[in-house]
């Protein structure tokens, strides 16, 4: 694999298709968009490493920001963030960081380490830690390869820093909430650091590049004469489609910190007559046809509207909007036993087994 | 009896309307928009006081509509130099002032800075305000610019700093400088928000010159008694004054106005707009009386803004979309249109090109033109022609919609003859008279409002309670814009929680809107 870097002409893309891969959440990508911009101008284009060139001792640390988005869109970032983690992590370490990673595709945390990678002119390893977005700090694949979230670096755009060594992924994500809340309700963390063994063993490979080539299939839909945009839809994202619909109702409830919901399909064109249901939890959670369940996490379940084929997060979804839903697998270690004990149907609530995608569709279809 | 004049300045057509005191249409006229805004302005004003042979000191409000602050944006003229000045660092630094602006628009900036100051979520501060860089800053501008846009992070919540910092600029640059800033202009998000107030600035001019062009052809032809207005996009009135403080406000004001005329003018005051062109369609609904805002970050001219705007679908269909018959036998309408050239181009016309509008006509929607040319028209093509368009129209009726009640449908422009009656999803069709000149109706019988918005915590004001004042505070803002008290009534109350704040904090928004004193 040839190193490639990342310009400004990919942002867009990138981000474009980490928001399909963000199977409903991550949120808008927009501010990320505009840091990543701004970095890339004055600090030149990123250095895009893959997994398999980084060496198996580099200490390489995934940068993400938590916090309310509609902090984030009021104070945005001083820029400085990654500066203060990237201190905080070599003192601790006593070691320099040799590359920075993004720790989930979706929303303004695909674009956040890249605005990192950017300014201290660091490599972006093209990995994640879930091939997709999922809404709890210990939901990475990195979790089953045993990997703790801490120590755990926190820092706000005052320049305040601290480090966390606890003892559990409940007190780290309860000491974390309760400092984002007092530096003003958005932080840069860094978190889950480990060395490159870890990262080419428990990875998702390769989620940066395949975000980009998503995301300009979908600018670029329109552009292939040869078949249907649906069919070179499903065809590039490797997704099964599961319902075409227009919403017809939208139910919503936030609890903790977390938009619960469910959206209501009625079917168009094949599908006339059937209804399907998605219920979410920031991300779409399961996808259901006239009562039968037809995906579930960790598989991803991403609604796209059925003529730009644009991804819709869940809390864009309006009455009367027209959707594709459609199925992608997820990560093939996030199917076994440890992976469904972190993130299958039943963790989050849903009462069904995992099965994969592809044989729910088989007993459909 | 006393009247009101309405005048809207379209890209197209410049309408004028007259109403009286019952709000009752006493004439109407319409005449093309011509390269003299003003002139045009007072061709319409003598023509239409010459229909309605009313006494011009009868008349005592007049209100305009105009386009020219978005043509202004579009083409990229008149626009005025401006300093930019954001309080807000350490935070927001990372996103300069119009970063994603393209270049021939980032232009209007002569200097920009971000200065130490700015709000946390719940009003603390994040430092305080710089004034030292901030006097510096304006101190540079001396001479170079007439207008500065000002804005602060979590001004929405708290704005004290950009106040403090329109003082100074005011101290240091003198009492003529235009000063837009943020809090007054637009909503949550910082960037969106920033861009809504540099618009607003770069604006000045243009809103000098159209207030005082407007209040000039009025006084010349001896409207003394009529106080002005200028209609804003959310369907109400500002005055004179605060028009040339908030020029981006009457951005979109043509469809809000044409779609408040449409419903107007059937008596409803719950409705769905369609607006059919020659070349595309605009739908829209009416709630209360009021158009719906858009919920989404609107772009102007290529800006991302979160500023208020009518929720507007528009499609490519109108009367001069061409339909063509595909080798599978598909049929297809529309996007692209004949245009104005339709009174030339189109089959019925004498023309050689089919489109919507001879479908309509072969369809015995309507007789116009020569029927005859149309008469051979293959009629699967027809009926497969008018099934797409209904089609269009029932679609994106159903995608404005907020759920599936069926809803009553007002379908007015030239257009219209294209759309079938038996509409799927609407309760009736009403098609009005004086349709044409919808926009200036839209804008005579405009109220004034006020809009309060505020990050309220219902820890610590009960929820009740704090609802109340922010709608105390609403009725306060619409009596300040000069509705009398005695009318104002709520409008709008919106209330999102917020699910990351603490304190059980929600986003109030409440807008208030009443007759003019």
């Amino acid at each position: 694999m040839m190193m490639r870097t990342i310009g400004l002409d990919q942002i867009e893309d990138i981000a474009l298709g980490a928001s399909l891969l963000g199977a409903g959440g991550g949120g808008d990508p927009y501010i990320g968009k505009l840091m990543a911009m701004g970095a890339i101008r004055e600090y030149g284009p990123v250095t895009l490493l893959d997994p398999d060139e980084i060496p198996d001792d580099a200490l390489i640390v995934p940068m993400a920001m938590m916090g309310a988005p509609t902090v984030l869109a009021e104070k945005a970032a001083n820029g400085r963030e990654c500066r203060a983690l990237y201190d905080v992590v070599s003192t601790y370490f006593g070691k320099k960081v040799y590359a920075f990673m993004p720790m989930e595709a979706g929303g303004f945390n695909s674009m956040f380490p890249i605005v990192c990678s950017a300014t201290l002119g660091l490599p972006l390893v093209d990995v994640d830690g879930m091939g997709r977005a999922f809404p709890e700090l210990q939901m990475v694949t990195f979790t089953i390869g045993g990997v703790s979230a801490t120590p755990m670096a926190l820092t706000d755009e005052k320049g305040n820093a601290v480090i966390f060594k606890t003892i559990s992924n409940k007190w780290t994500e309860e000491l974390a909430r309760a400092v984002t809340m007092s530096c003003g309700g958005s932080v840069a963390v860094s978190l889950y650091p480990m060395d490159g063994k870890t990262v080419k063993a428990y990875g998702v490979k390769r989620i940066v590049t395949r975000s980009e080539e998503l995301g300009k299939a979908i600018r670029t839909i329109k552009e292939g004469t040869d078949q249907s945009p649906e069919a070179r839809f499903l065809q590039f994202t490797g997704g099964m489609r599961l319902f075409r619909g227009k919403i017809c109702d939208v139910l919503r409830e936030t609890r903790g910190a977390f938009n619960f919901g469910t959206v209501v399909m009625d079917g168009i064109g094949d599908y006339k007559g059937k209804q399907a249901k998605v219920e979410f939890q920031n991300e779409n959670l399961t996808a259901t046809v006239d009562g039968r369940i037809v995906a579930t996490v960790p598989d991803l379940i991403c609604l796209v509207d059925s003529e730009t084929f644009l991804p819709i997060t869940t809390d864009a979804l309006k009455y009367g909007k027209r959707v594709l839903v459609v199925g992608l697998p997820c990560f093939n270690l996030w199917r076994s036993p440890k992976g469904l004990a972190l993130v299958g149907p039943r963790y989050f609530g849903c009462d069904t087994d995992y099965i994969p995608l592809e044989e729910r569709a088989r007993e459909v279809l | 009896m006393q009247y009101r004049l309405g005048i809207d300045v379209g890209g197209t057509n410049t309408d004028a309307v007259l109403i009286d005191d019952n709000l009752a249409i006493v004439a109407d006229f319409k005449q093309p928009t011509s390269e003299d805004v003003y002139g045009g302005i007072l061709d319409a004003l003598k023509n239409i006081l010459e229909i309605s042979k009313v006494d011009r000191l009868l008349i005592t409000k007049a209100m305009l509509g105009t386009t020219q602050c978005t043509n202004a944006i579009i083409e990229r003229k008149h626009l005025a130099p401006v300093g930019i000045l954001r309080i807000g660092a350490p935070a927001s630094v990372a996103i300069p002032p119009m970063i994603d602006w393209s270049p021939s628009l980032r232009q209007v900036a002569v200097a920009s800075v971000i200065v130490g100051g700015g709000y946390e979520y719940n009003g603390k501060e994040i430092a305080p305000l710089d004034t030292v860089a901030t006097r510096n800053f304006f101190t540079s501008l001396k001479g170079k610019v007439e207008a500065v846009a000002i804005s602060c992070v979590f001004a929405c919540v708290r704005n004290d700093q950009e106040l403090a910092a329109a003082a100074l600029c005011r101290e240091v640059m003198g009492d003529e400088v235009h000063i837009s800033i943020s809090s007054e202009i637009g909503s949550m998000g910082l960037v969106e928000r920033e861009n809504a107030t540099i618009l607003n600035a770069a604006l000045h001019k243009v809103a000098k010159t159209f207030t005082d062009g407007f209040n000039a052809s009025l006084r010349q032809e001896g409207l003394v008694n009529a106080e002005l207005y200028l209609s804003q996009n959310d369907g109400t009135l500002m005055t004179m004054e605060h028009a040339r403080r908030y020029p981006i406000l009457t951005i979109a004001c043509g469809p809000t106005n044409s779609i408040r005329g449409a419903d107007y003018l059937c008596a409803l005051k719950e409705s769905v707009v369609i607006d059919v062109g020659g070349t595309t369609t605009d739908i829209g609904v009416i709630q209360n009386g009021f158009p719906r805002e858009s919920g989404v970050a609107v772009s102007i001219g290529g800006v991302r803004t979160n500023f208020r705007m009518p929720d507007v679908i528009s499609i490519g269909l109108g009367g001069g979309s061409i339909v063509r018959q595909l080798d599978n036998g598909e049929v297809t309408v529309g996007p692209d249109s004949v245009g104005y050239r339709i009174t030339q181009q189109a089959l019925v016309f004498g023309g050689e090109v089919l489109t919507a509008t001879d479908i309509a006509v072969a369809a015995n929607l309507t007789v116009l033109g020569d029927p005859a040319r149309v008469a051979h028209l293959d009629r699967s093509l027809v009926h497969k022609a008018l099934a797409v368009i209904k089609a269009l129209v029932e679609d994106n009726l159903d995608a404005i919609k907020i759920s599936s009640d069926p809803v009553d449908v007002v379908l007015v422009g030239g257009g219209s003859i294209i759309v079938p009656k038996d509409i799927v999803g609407a309760r009736s069709v009403r098609t009005p008279d004086h349709f044409g000149t919808a926009n200036a109706i839209g804008s005579a019988i405009s109220k004034v409002s006020g809009t309060y918005e505020k990050l309220v915590s219902f820890d610590a004001v009960p929820r009740e309670q704090a609802l109340q004042m922010a709608k105390d505070e609403a009725v306060t803002l619409a009596v300040k814009s000069g509705a009398r008290r005695e009318t104002v009534e709520i409008i709008e109350v919106e209330e999102v929680p917020l699910a990351y704040y603490p304190g059980n904090t929600s986003r109030v928004k409440i807008k208030a809107a009443g007759e003019l004193a």
